[in-house]
């Protein structure tokens, strides 16, 4: 276009955008930042498992089940045994968060799985050195209405990523789902998959109606805690509870539920006292942002200290046992500095917060959130975004990086 | 010819005008920065692309109209609506919606996309930087 000048142009951005344009701006931000010795760990991340879900039921281990899969969907097997609810459906803001409804790039490599070359793609352009993904297609499954569905889908998608997914890529990790409203099932999946490449923890998806302090929950924690394993709350909405089903936007309901639920296992695992029981058992609380940290540490202490005879395992105050748990970044309410500057105070940020992307889903954030917050030290910035996931997920931190960490 | 945007330096040749007429928009990186060129009936506008929120492509992403909330005379609400007349670029990142006539957010917070003045002549569209 001009003879001095270098012009070139953009492509514009749908839902078959490649990953890699769509985050070419994350690239741009690093290079701008200097941020190429920084060692960056996203432990939350999705896959499109809606799209791989034909693939996934092949792995379901009752053959009556397996084969009745098939008959879903026109004939397809997509969405067979789902209890997802509109919600997700709504991420992408009526069609103007391409990238939120789903990945429909082209992908002609079929050496690896569609989800290894998506998984790919988004390290790439985000500079990852490991990837920790979660189930999406399972974020509501705590919810299913069939008990035994709950166990028979879960074993199949873990096997999926064990045997399907993980084998190919190093730099993918992943956390296991536990099928939590069957506890000697929850238990039988940690001894089947334990020590299996690449998984990292296990996960209760927390939109369920369980108490986390059930006595039937106790040798679950008990053997995660021995192997030194991470079990994660990755919090999900609800909009089916007699409260949110009052809201009537997305955004109404998203900005609660994501929170309420947490809040509730959290409330549980501490006045019951847990950590007192599993001292060394690392808890992480995912996707719930993090603004409701210091006001549920408040208001534990508060309500603790008037009434201890209801809580006499603890040796601690509420928001002491809370300063030991991990919590994710995503999605960072960062609209007022002082604010967070104080949350991530209040939470010990510089070693039990774990920088979490969430791409691809619509609230997603880059590594940069974190870089550019000025009242963090640079060791602080290191820590978030990778030092503290090779801690808790005992990662091998890539020699280039060594020396920084 | 609309003019938007502040103070500038070098003057680019960025798009033919035929071209942008075609397309609408057109997205160009020029010496590494990346500017939106909107077309809204003779109107021409250009905007940086990025995102105050967090950096995003925000010219890149989809081309909407605004929406508002009809209320009756007595405060009932009518349900939300496109604005007649409106059309906003949306960031693709997370939604953050801007009105391509302004560069204004489309809602409360006062953030909005930084302008570069637009001249046509001789069948070319620059963009002074
Ligand atoms: S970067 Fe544009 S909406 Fe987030």
């Amino acid at each position: 276009m001009s003879d001095q000048h270098k012009i070139s142009e953009l492509p514009i951005i749908d839902a078959f955008t490649h990953s890699g344009d769509i985050l070419a701006k994350v690239g741009q931000q690093s290079t701008e930042r200097r941020m190429d010795d920084y060692f960056i760990v996203d432990v939350d991340s999705h896959i499109g498992d809606a799209e791989a879900w034909p693939e996934i039921l092949k792995y379901i281990e009752n053959d009556a089940t397996r084969e009745a899969a098939a008959f879903f969907g026109g004939g397809t097997g997509r969405g067979a045994y789902i209890n997802s609810t509109p919600g997700l459906q709504l991420q992408h803001v009526g069609g103007r968060i391409p990238h939120g409804a789903a990945l429909q790039e082209k992908i002609d490599d079929k050496s690896v799985p569609r989800v290894v070359t998506l998984a790919r793609r988004a390290i790439d352009a985000m500079g990852l050195s490991y990837q920790v993904f979660f189930p999406s297609a399972l974020l509501f499954l705590g919810m299913h209405p069939v008990r035994e569905m709950e166990v028979e889908l879960a074993i199949a998608y873990n096997r999926w990523i064990v045997e399907h997914v993980l084998p190919h890529e190093p730099r993918m990790k992943a956390m296991l789902y536990l099928p939590f409203n069957t506890p000697e099932a929850a238990e039988a999946m940690v001894k089947r998959f334990i020590g299996a490449k690449g998984v990292v923890g296990f996960l209760v998806t927390s939109t369920r109606y369980q108490p986390v302090h059930a006595n039937e929950y106790m040798r679950v924690y008990s053997m995660l805690e021995e192997a030194g394993m991470p079990i994660g709350f990755h919090a999900h909405h609800n909009w089916n509870n007699e409260y949110t089903k009052q809201l009537n936007r997305f955004l109404s309901m998203h900005a609660l539920s994501f929170v309420l639920s947490n809040m509730v296992h959290l409330t549980n695992w501490v006045i019951n006292g847990l950590p007192e029981r599993f001292p060394k058992l690392k808890v992480m609380w995912i996707e719930s942002g993090l603004a409701w940290v210091p006001f549920l540490m408040q208001r534990l202490d508060h309500e603790y200290l008037m009434r201890v005879s209801e809580a006499p395992l603890l040796k601690r105050l509420p928001s002491e046992y809370m300063q030991d748990m991990f919590y994710t970044v995503q999605p960072m309410e960062a609209t007022n500095m002082k604010l967070l500057e104080g949350t991530l105070e209040a939470i010990k940020a510089e070693t039990q917060l774990l920088y979490a992307s969430d791409w691809p889903h619509w609230d997603f954030d880059v590594p940069s959130r974190v870089f550019d917050l000025p009242f963090l030290t640079e060791q602080s910035k290191r820590n978030i975004l990778g030092g503290n996931a090779a801690k808790v997920f005992n990662l091998e931190i890539p020699d280039r990086y060594k020396a920084k960490y | 010819m609309m003019i938007s945007g502040g103070a500038g330096m070098a003057e680019v040749l960025v798009v033919r005008q035929a071209d942008l007429l075609e397309a609408r928009r057109k997205v160009v990186s020029v010496d590494g920065v990346e500017i939106g060129i909107f077309q809204v009936g003779t109107d021409i506008y250009a905007w940086r692309n990025h995102c105050p929120h967090q950096g995003g492509p925000a010219c890149q992403g989809k081309l909407m109209k605004g929406v508002e909330e009809r209320l009756t005379e007595d405060k009932q609400s009518l349900g939300i609506h496109y604005k007649d007349d409106s059309l906003n670029i949306i960031c693709p990142w997370h939604g953050y919606e801007f009105d391509v006539r302004t560069g204004r957010y489309d809602g409360a917070g006062g953030l909005r996309l930084k302008g570069y003045p637009v001249t046509v002549r001789d069948g070319g569209v620059y963009v002074t930087l």
